[in-house]
């Protein structure tokens, strides 16, 4: 156990050393980084635009106000903004295999998760995740939710077991890579079309596509189904009170078995040499 | 002309190897299409008749933006990250020195590019959308003949834009924030996130007079048959006149450019 | 970090039989795929003892690199044994990496827009060196490597030959055991050629640091090198002294002159053939063993000289002629 918990250490020591590593070059462009970190920001805002333009024409959509979409809308951002400040680039990694530097990650004494993981570390991204929580604070202070501390709690544990839902979620888009490199760009359906998708509310989608976002990829339980109980509302699926709750378990199952699959991509890549 | 014709059949046939790349996207185009196509039913189902279009209308307005993402890249993902590339390591040198016309070579694998991903990515997301939801497509081939003239003016404005942007690299260093500010332009104001006459007010008119309408609004639009007799020409020459006017403003950019590098030594 | 193993220094890199088979699809048609083995490494064995210095050589796609991933651990063999310094590379790749210096030639892992002196910050602290061991190295790296006035300078502006002592610099200042280099003087100069085979010299004898390099320069192999393996088609066809190779193959170097004017073959020079004649130049070929001076000199007397130049045989010379000698192989 001790041992476990030292390398663990060691390998989060690995991550922020190498973060901070690329913060730095980064800064080397400081203009480019002020534009970028603007860019995402207003990149993930455009969103939330179209929904303003959107109700400046209507009162509800799918039957939800806008204060209850900027609930949705911003716990999702936020996590999703964690989760790509975290892990977004670990996708790099079909690219250093195409070019033959992946290889010079495991000669180090380091877990190669943790540099894949810290590659091209991207400060600017910390504009997603600003972006995201004006949002959700707007949301909390304008939607009809009689707050409490439990339930302000709820809210925090929901945006950080979302963060790592969708760090499971890139995780896999990642080890997906040692196997198929060219389709990259199928994660893409699941990271930035997941959370296009859970900006909504589920009313909005058909019953089998919520039903997959809850069984399938349990996307459902980054934001949906927490905040429909913070609402007050019934799940479209009209699934028992408790199935809210256990976003942090989805979260720690789903690393675990993305954390596998990361394992054998490795030990296929490491056996093929592809 | 034959030199151009060469190259954009290259440009063409250089996408054409990306068979697995291309089969993702076009996967991810379909996701992202059932996506918004629920958003807007709900928002349609609200407000019918919502910027002039009906329902059918408004699928097809969702459908054929993820047919034509990648043909008239409004996520980038054309030469622009290449031209910079080469604007940076100072290859761009050799490329003034050939027997060519820069602004047109690109142009024409651009050319080739689009018209790869027309066809690659753009039917079958296309078809897709046909399959699950009612959409409102012509029967008349006149109106997809003057569909795809449409699109091919997009192109070339899409194409105009990236290549001034990319010549920012002449003077920044890294050029990157530039291109990613007008990627943002391009998605928000072509008309992908939400039709521009949806847009309120005078903001929503001066949304439909710049350039990055031409990119994509205004090709849906003539499909959908919004446009007739004179004002159709209107909307090809709006096309048209952003293209000749963006593509000269890069051939002034481009002089300064080569200048500067020229005085710099490269 | 735990008991170092127990390591003989007689077969400090121990292969037994080391085997890599890859399978390979290939598209045969419209949809339908084969499927074929590769076996680029085929049964290699060999031992090298604590403190040599073994040049790694073969044509392009011999299974070189094959050979180099699996002994750092990059690769998992298919068959066979294998151990460095007492550690079996596939199961446990990490520890081995505190023992071992990679340089992979042309792919750098110094930090392109940082100051060099920054990526040896993150080699000291993602190694883990003692601060005093880590000034001792730093000090006589950036001494023998003539590092000095480059540590302030972002790695990008380096040249390219500035960078590959960086990045030997780099693999060696946690004290590695061994030290692999794969084409360590590719794309260099001839000052920075010289200051890399210098350094690796001094690094042996002084430290005792075993090394084995992938080249295709035959110089470095000259220069550095006691003990020379060739391989191809994933077997090793050749493990001995250079002397034995250039005996076996009989290797030429190249003398290129250009001359004022076209003139007939140059056939009055002894010890040498005229290899190819374009134009106003010419191509001699003479023995690798001799000196190339008084050929010069012999010519120089005899013909209008504008310009001349000593090309080394290469190593894919080498090991053609190699067979050309010995069809059997």
């Amino acid at each position: 156990m001790a041992e476990r918990l030292a390398s663990w250490s060691h390998a989060v020591r690995a991550y922020l050393l190498i973060a901070g590593m690329w913060v730095r070059s980064t800064m080397t462009y400081r203009a480019s980084f002020v534009l970028m970190a603007v860019g995402n920001c207003l990149a993930s805002a455009l969103d939330f635009v179209a929904i303003l333009l959107m109700f400046s024409h209507i009162d509800a959509l799918g039957g939800f106000t806008l204060p209850e979409i900027a609930l949705l809308y911003g716990a999702t951002c936020t996590s999703f903004g964690l989760a790509d400040l975290i892990l977004g680039n670990a996708e790099r990694v079909g690219q250093r295999v195409r070019d033959g530097t992946f290889d010079t990650l495991l000669v180090r004494p380091v877990p190669v998760l943790a540099q894949v993981a810290a590659d091209r570390f991207a400060l600017r991204r910390l504009g997603r995740i600003a972006q995201g929580l004006a949002v959700l604070g707007w949301g909390v202070a304008a939607a009809d939710v009689a707050w409490t501390p439990l339930k302000a709690l709820f809210l925090l544990v929901t945006v950080v077991a979302g963060a790592a839902i969708f760090c499971a979620v890139f995780l896999a888009g990642a080890a997906f890579q040692f196997w198929a490199a060219d389709a990259s760009e199928v994660a893409n359906s699941f990271t930035y079309g997941g959370v296009t998708m859970l900006q909504y509310p589920p009313t909005v989608f058909a019953r089998d596509l919520v039903r997959g976002v809850t069984f399938v990829v349990p996307l459902a339980f980054v934001n949906w189904l927490p905040v429909l109980r913070l609402l007050g509302r019934d799940d479209p699926l009209h699934l028992p009170g408790w199935v809210s709750l256990c976003g942090p378990l989805v979260a720690v199952l789903l690393l675990g078995l993305t954390g596998l699959v990361w394992r054998a991509g490795l030990r296929s890549y490491r056996s093929t040499g592809s | 002309m034959r030199l151009y014709a060469a190259v954009a059949v290259s440009g063409f046939r250089r996408h054409a190897t990306y068979r697995v790349a291309t089969a993702a996207g076009v996967f991810t185009n379909t996701v992202f299409g059932f996506i918004l196509a629920y958003t807007f039913i709900a928002l349609w189902d609200e407000r019918p008749h919502l910027g002039g279009y009906d329902q059918g209308q408004a699928l097809t307005f969702v459908w054929v933006g993820q047919a034509l993402l990648a043909a008239v890249s409004l996520m980038g993902g054309g030469f622009e990250q290449e031209l910079q590339e080469r604007i940076r390591n100072g290859d761009i040198a050799v490329d003034l020195y050939r027997p060519a016309d820069l602004q047109l070579w690109w142009l024409s694998a651009d050319l080739g590019r689009a018209g790869f991903q027309l066809l690659g990515r753009g039917v079958v997301p296309l078809a897709a959308g046909a399959l699950c939801f009612e959409l409102t497509l012509p029967t008349a081939p006149l109106r997809w003949l003057l569909f795809l003239c449409a699109v091919t003016l997009a192109v070339v404005v899409g194409f105009a834009l990236r290549y001034l942007m990319a010549l920012g690299a002449f003077w920044l260093l890294d050029n990157a924030g530039v291109l990613m500010v007008g990627q943002l332009l391009s998605l928000f104001f072509s008309g992908m996130l939400l039709p521009l006459t949806v847009f309120p007010g005078t903001f929503g008119d001066v949304a439909q007079a710049l350039p990055w309408a031409a990119v994509f609004q205004v090709p849906v639009d003539v499909l959908l048959g919004r446009y007739a007799g004179t004002g159709l020409a209107g909307a090809l020459g709006f096309q048209a006149g952003w293209a000749a006017l963006l593509l000269a403003l890069g051939r002034l950019t481009q002089a300064r450019a080569t200048r500067k590098a020229v005085v710099q030594g490269g | 970090m735990g008991k170092e193993p127990a390591t003989d220094d007689k077969a400090f890199i121990e292969l037994d039989g080391l085997e890599k088979v890859f399978q390979v699809r290939r598209r045969a048609g419209l949809l339908r795929r084969e499927r074929r083995e590769v076996r680029a490494v085929d049964g290699i064995s060999f031992r090298v003892p604590r403190g040599e210095i073994v040049g790694y050589i073969g044509p392009n796609g011999a299974g070189k690199s094959t050979t180099i991933k699996m002994l750092t651990g990059i690769l998992m063999p298919s068959g066979g044994r294998l151990r460095v310094a007492g550690i079996d590379p596939t199961r446990d790749r990490t520890r081995l990496a505190r023992r071992i210096g990679v340089v992979f030639g042309q792919r750098t892992t110094l930090w392109w827009d940082l100051p060099l002196r920054d990526s040896y910050g993150l080699v000291r602290r993602m190694y883990r060196i003692p601060d005093a061991r880590y000034r001792a190295n730093m000090e006589r790296c950036v001494d023998l490597l003539d590092l000095g006035d480059l540590l302030d300078v972002p790695v990008r502006q380096l040249s390219l030959g500035q960078r590959m002592r960086g990045d030997i610099a780099a693999a060696l200042l946690h004290d590695p055991d061994v030290l692999y280099l794969d084409e360590p003087t590719i794309g260099l100069d001839v000052v920075s050629k010289a200051k890399v085979r210098g350094f690796l010299r001094d690094l042996n004898a002084e430290r005792g640091t075993t090394v084995l390099l992938t080249t295709h320069d035959l110089t470095d192999i000259e220069q550095l090198c006691g003990r020379v393996m060739v391989i191809d088609h994933g077997r090793l066809v050749y493990d001995g002294a250079l002397d034995g190779l250039h005996k076996v193959g009989e290797s030429e170097r190249m003398l290129v002159v250009d001359l004022e004017r076209e003139l007939p073959p140059i056939d009055d020079v002894p010890g040498t053939r005229v290899d190819r004649v374009e134009g106003p130049r010419q191509w001699l070929a003479f023995p690798a063993a001799r000196s190339a001076a008084p050929i010069v000199a012999a010519v120089a007397e005899r013909y209008p000289l504008v310009d001349l130049s000593v090309r080394e045989p290469d190593i894919e010379q080498v090991i053609a002629r190699l067979y050309a000698d010995r069809p059997g192989l």
